[in-house]
C-alpha cells in the first residue's frame, strides 16, 4: 500500500474530516467560544436574553449581556486587526497601543473642549472630523515612530515600543495640562454610545466598517503576501524586491490609525478621560486575543479572522468573569490568567507535536501489524503451493 | 619552522581590545552617563545634591529595583524576558503584610523569618513554573510571563484588596534599622552632623549583586548563559544543556523577584495592590540602560547597578529642577530609554559590519 493509497483510504474516514476541522485555526477560538456559551446557558439560562429598553437618555435600545459584549469587544477587536498585521511582519508586540489611545483620546478632547455646546450640527459634524482626524495623524506618527525604530534601528518591537509604554500616558496628561475634562455636549457622545433612533450601540456600526475596510485592503493589496513574506523571512524578502523596511514601517502606521480610532471610541464612550487608567491593560489583551487566534507570535503567516475571533472570546470571557459577583473586578484576571496558560498549552507547537507523534507512532503500529498480517498470507500461500505441488508430484 | 610569536601577542591584544570595544563600550557608557549626570546634579542644581545621603537615599529607594533588574539581567542575557516581576513583588509584599499581621493579631504562627521564607517561596513558584514552560514546554516568554503577571496581579486582590499596613513590632524595628556609613555624613542648618545611612535592604541588594556578578563572571553556569543567548544552537552542539540553562535563570529570576519583593516590602512596610506598579518596565529599562542587549549573549550585572542609579538619578534631577507634575519624570525616562536604545542599535550594526 503506498502513502497515496493511505491518504486516499482515510481522506473518506470521518476521522480525517474531523482532523481537518482540528488542525483548522479558527478551531479553538470557535471552541473556547462555544464552551463559554455552554457554560453560560447552564449556569444561567437568561445570560443570552437581549431585551428592547429605553436607556436614561429615553432611546429605545438593546440591552443585554450580549450586546455588552459585542459593544465592549470594539475596541479589542479593532486593536486586534492592527496587531495581528504588526506581529505578522515585525515578529513582535507592540506594547504600547494602551498608552497611544490615551494620546489620541486626549488629543480628540482637546479639539472638543473649545467648542460651545450650542454649536450647529454642521458645525459640530466639522469640529469632530477635524478632531478625528487630527487624532488619527497623531496616532499614524506614534505608530511611525515605533515603526522607525523596529525597521531602521532593528531593535525588538516589545522593546521599542516600550518608550511610548512608559512616556505615552505622561504625553497624553501633557497634551491637556493634566485638567479633568469632560465633554458635557451629549451629541460627542454618541460614538461610544447610542445614536437617537438605533438601536444598536454606535462601536458596533465602527468595528464592522473597520473589518470591511481591512477587508477590502486585504483583497485589493497585496499587503497579506508582503507582510507574511516580511514575518516568515526578511533578507529572502528583500531579494525578491520586497522592501521589508517599509513593510514593518507600514504595519505599524495602521496599527497607529487603529489605535486612534480605539482612543476615540474610548472617550466617547465616557465624554472625559483619566490619563493613568484609559485603556489599561488592552494591550495585554490585543497580544492575547493574536495568540488566542492561533497565530505565530514570531511571525509570519496570520489569519485576521481567527484573531477577530479571539478578541471576541477574550471580551466574552472578561464579561463571563464579571457576572460572578463575589469576585472582585480586579482578581478577574487571576482566572483570565488560567484559561489563557490552558489555552496556549493546548495551541502549543510542543503539544501538538506530541499529538503528531503520538498518531504517526499509532499508525505505524497499524501499519506494521497489517504488514506482519501480508507477510503471513503471503508465507501461508507459498506453503499452501509447496504442498499442493507435493501433492502433484506424489500424484 | 619559526613562529612569529610577537605578531601573534600583538594580535591577540588587538582582538581583546575589539572585544572590549564591542560588549563593554555598552558599560562604559553607562557609567559615564551616571557620573556625568551626577557631577552636573551636583555642580548645577546643589539642592541637597552635595550631601552624601541623597546617593544613599536613591540606593535606599531602589534597592528592590536593583535585586528584580539583576534577576531581570540574567534572564535577558538567555534571550529571554520576564514581565511578572513587578506583579510578583507586589503579591510577595501582600502575602507577607497579611501574615505578619495576622501573626501580630495572634491568629497565626509565625516571625520576620517565616515572611521571609513566604516571600523566598512565592518567588520561587513562578520562577519555576514559567521557566518549565518557556524551557521544556518550549512556549514564548512572554507570553508566559504575561499570564504569570495577570495571575500575580488577580492573586493579590484575591488575598486582600486593600493596603495593608504592617505594625508587627520585630519587622517594623528591622524595617526602621539605619546602617550608619562611616567618615560620610552632613551637618544640617542647626549646626548638628548628622551620618549618612543606608537601610538594611541596601546591604541585601547589593550583597545580590556581588553573588550573581560572581556567578557570570567565574562560574560554568554563567559562561552558559551566555552562550545559550549569544547563539541557542551553536550552545546546543558545545554540548549545553540549553533548556536546563534557560530553565535556571527563570528560576533565578523568580528568586531574585522573591527577594526584590521582601526589600519593596521592608522599605514600604504595608501591603497594597497598587504597589510596584510598573516595577518591570523599571526593570528592564534598567537592563537595557545597563547595556543588556535584549537578542541576549551580551550583558553585565555591574552595568544594571550603573543603569538602575541612572535611572533613579535622573528621576531625581526632574523632580528638583521643579517639573513636579509626574508625567516629566516618565517622559525623561523615556527619552533616556530611546537614546540608549539607539546608541545600542547603532553599536549592533557596527559590530555585524565587521564580522561581514
Amino acid at each position: 500500500m503506498t502513502a497515496n493509497e493511505i491518504k486516499i483510504k482515510s481522506g473518506n474516514s470521518a476521522t480525517a474530516i474531523l482532523g481537518k476541522i482540528v488542525r483548522n485555526q479558527l478551531f479553538i477560538p470557535l471552541v473556547a467560544l462555544l464552551l463559554l456559551i455552554a457554560f453560560n446557558l447552564i449556569t444561567d439560562p437568561g445570560f443570552f436574553k437581549i431585551a428592547l429598553e429605553p436607556n436614561s437618555d429615553g432611546n429605545m435600545v438593546l440591552s443585554g449581556n450580549l450586546i455588552t459584549m459585542i459593544d465592549y469587544a470594539s475596541e479589542l477587536v479593532i486593536l486586534a486587526i492592527g496587531m495581528t498585521l504588526v506581529t505578522s511582519a515585525s515578529g513582535g508586540q507592540d506594547i504600547s497601543v494602551g498608552a497611544t489611545i490615551a494620546i489620541a483620546g486626549s488629543t480628540v478632547l482637546r479639539i472638543v473642549k473649545t467648542q460651545s455646546p450650542n454649536i450647529s450640527g454642521a458645525k459640530f459634524a466639522g469640529i469632530i472630523i477635524v478632531s478625528f482626524l487630527l487624532c488619527v495623524v497623531v496616532s499614524a506618527i506614534f505608530g511611525a515612530f515605533n515603526g522607525a525604530l523596529v525597521a531602521f534601528f532593528k531593535i525588538q518591537p516589545m522593546v521599542a515600543t516600550l518608550i511610548l509604554f512608559t512616556a505615552g500616558r505622561s504625553i497624553a496628561a501633557w497634551i491637556n495640562n493634566n485638567d479633568n475634562i469632560s465633554i458635557t455636549d451629549k451629541r460627542f457622545s454618541y460614538f461610544g454610545n447610542f445614536i437617537p433612533g438605533i438601536s444598536v450601540p454606535t462601536p458596533v456600526f465602527i468595528t464592522i466598517l473597520c473589518l470591511i475596510i481591512i477587508a477590502i485592503i486585504l483583497k485589493v493589496t497585496n499587503l497579506r503576501l508582503y507582510s507574511q513574506a516580511v514575518g516568515i523571512n526578511a533578507s529572502s524578502s528583500r531579494l525578491n524586491g520586497i522592501n521589508p523596511k517599509v513593510i514593518k514601517l507600514l504595519t505599524f502606521v495602521i496599527l497607529g490609525v487603529c489605535v486612534a480610532v480605539c482612543g476615540f471610541i474610548k472617550v466617547s464612550r465616557t465624554s472625559s478621560i483619566t490619563y493613568s487608567v484609559i485603556a489599561n491593560n488592552i494591550e495585554m489583551d490585543a497580544i492575547l486575543a493574536v495568540a488566542l487566534g492561533g497565530n505565530n507570535l514570531g511571525g509570519g503567516k496570520f489569519n485576521l479572522s481567527a484573531s477577530v475571533l479571539g478578541a471576541y472570546v477574550i471580551q466574552f470571557l472578561t464579561t463571563t468573569l464579571y457576572k460572578f459577583k463575589e469576585i472582585d473586578s480586579s482578581s478577574i484576571s487571576a482566572y483570565k490568567a488560567v484559561v489563557v496558560i490552558l489555552l496556549i498549552i493546548i495551541s502549543s507547537p510542543f503539544v501538538r507535536r506530541w499529538i503528531d507523534d503520538m498518531k504517526n507512532k499509532r499508525e505505524a503500529a497499524r501499519k506494521g501489524s497489517a504488514d506482519l498480517a501480508m507477510a503471513e498470507a503471503a508465507v501461508d500461500s507459498a506453503l499452501n503451493n509447496i504442498e499442493s505441488e507435493t501433492e502433484k508430484e506424489n500424484v | 619552522m619559526s613562529v612569529n610569536y610577537s605578531a601573534l601577542d600583538s594580535k591577540l591584544k588587538r582582538q581583546r581590545r575589539a572585544s572590549l570595544t564591542d560588549t563593554n563600550l555598552l558599560l562604559i557608557i553607562t557609567i559615564i552617563v551616571f557620573l556625568v549626570m551626577y557631577f552636573c546634579a551636583v555642580i548645577f542644581l546643589k539642592k541637597g545634591f552635595t550631601k552624601p545621603q541623597m546617593f544613599f537615599n536613591i540606593l535606599n529607594e531602589n534597592a528592590s529595583l536593583l535585586v528584580l533588574s539583576c534577576g531581570m539581567t540574567l534572564v535577558m542575557i538567555t534571550g529571554g524576558i520576564d514581565i511578572s516581576v513587578g506583579q510578583v513583588t507586589c503579591l510577595v509584599c501582600m502575602s507577607c503584610a497579611v501574615h505578619l499581621q495576622k501573626v501580630n493579631e495572634g491568629l497565626a504562627f509565625g516571625n520576620v523569618f517565616t515572611s521571609l521564607l513566604i516571600a523566598l517561596a512565592i518567588g520561587l513558584a513562578f520562577g519555576i513554573i514559567q521557566g518549565a514552560l518557556v524551557a521544556y514546554l518550549e512556549f514564548q516568554p512572554f507570553i508566559v510571563t504575561l499570564a504569570g503577571l495577570f495571575f500575580a496581579k488577580g492573586m493579590t486582590t484575591i488575598v486582600c484588596s486593600d493596603r495593608v499596613p504592617v505594625t508587627y513590632d520585630p519587622f517594623v524595628k528591622l524595617a526602621r534599622t539605619e546602617v550608619t556609613i562611616p567618615f560620610l555624613g552632613s551637618v544640617n542648618k542647626k549646626g548638628i552632623y548628622i551620618p549618612a545611612y543606608v537601610e538594611v535592604g541596601v546591604l541585601v541588594a547589593l550583597a545580590v549583586v556581588v553573588i550573581l556578578f560572581c556567578l557570570l563572571r567565574w562560574t560554568k553556569l554563567g559562561r552558559n548563559f551566555y552562550a545559550v543567548g549569544g547563539n541557542n544552537q551553536s550552545a546546543n552542539m558545545l554540548g549545553i544543556n540549553v533548556k536546563r540553562t534557560k530553565f535556571l535563570a527563570h528560576v533565578l529570576c523568580g528568586l531574585c523577584a522573591g527577594i526584590g519583593g521582601y526589600l519593596f516590602f521592608l522599605h514600604a512596610c504595608s501591603g497594597s495592590p497598587l504597589h510596584a506598579q510598573g516595577a518591570e518596565m523599571n526593570a528592564i529599562a534598567s537592563s537595557i540602560i545597563g547595556g543588556t542587549l535584549l537578542s541576549g549573549g551580551v550583558g553585565n550585572i555591574v552595568g544594571t547597578l550603573f543603569g538602575v542609579l541612572s535611572l533613579s538619578t535622573i528621576k531625581n534631577i526632574v523632580t528638583s529642577l521643579g517639573l513636579e507634575d509626574a508625567w516629566w519624570t516618565n517622559i525623561t525616562v523615556g527619552v533616556m530609554l530611546c537614546i540608549f536604545l539607539l546608541v545600542q542599535s547603532v553599536i549592533l550594526a557596527r559590530k555585524n559590519k565587521n564580522k561581514k
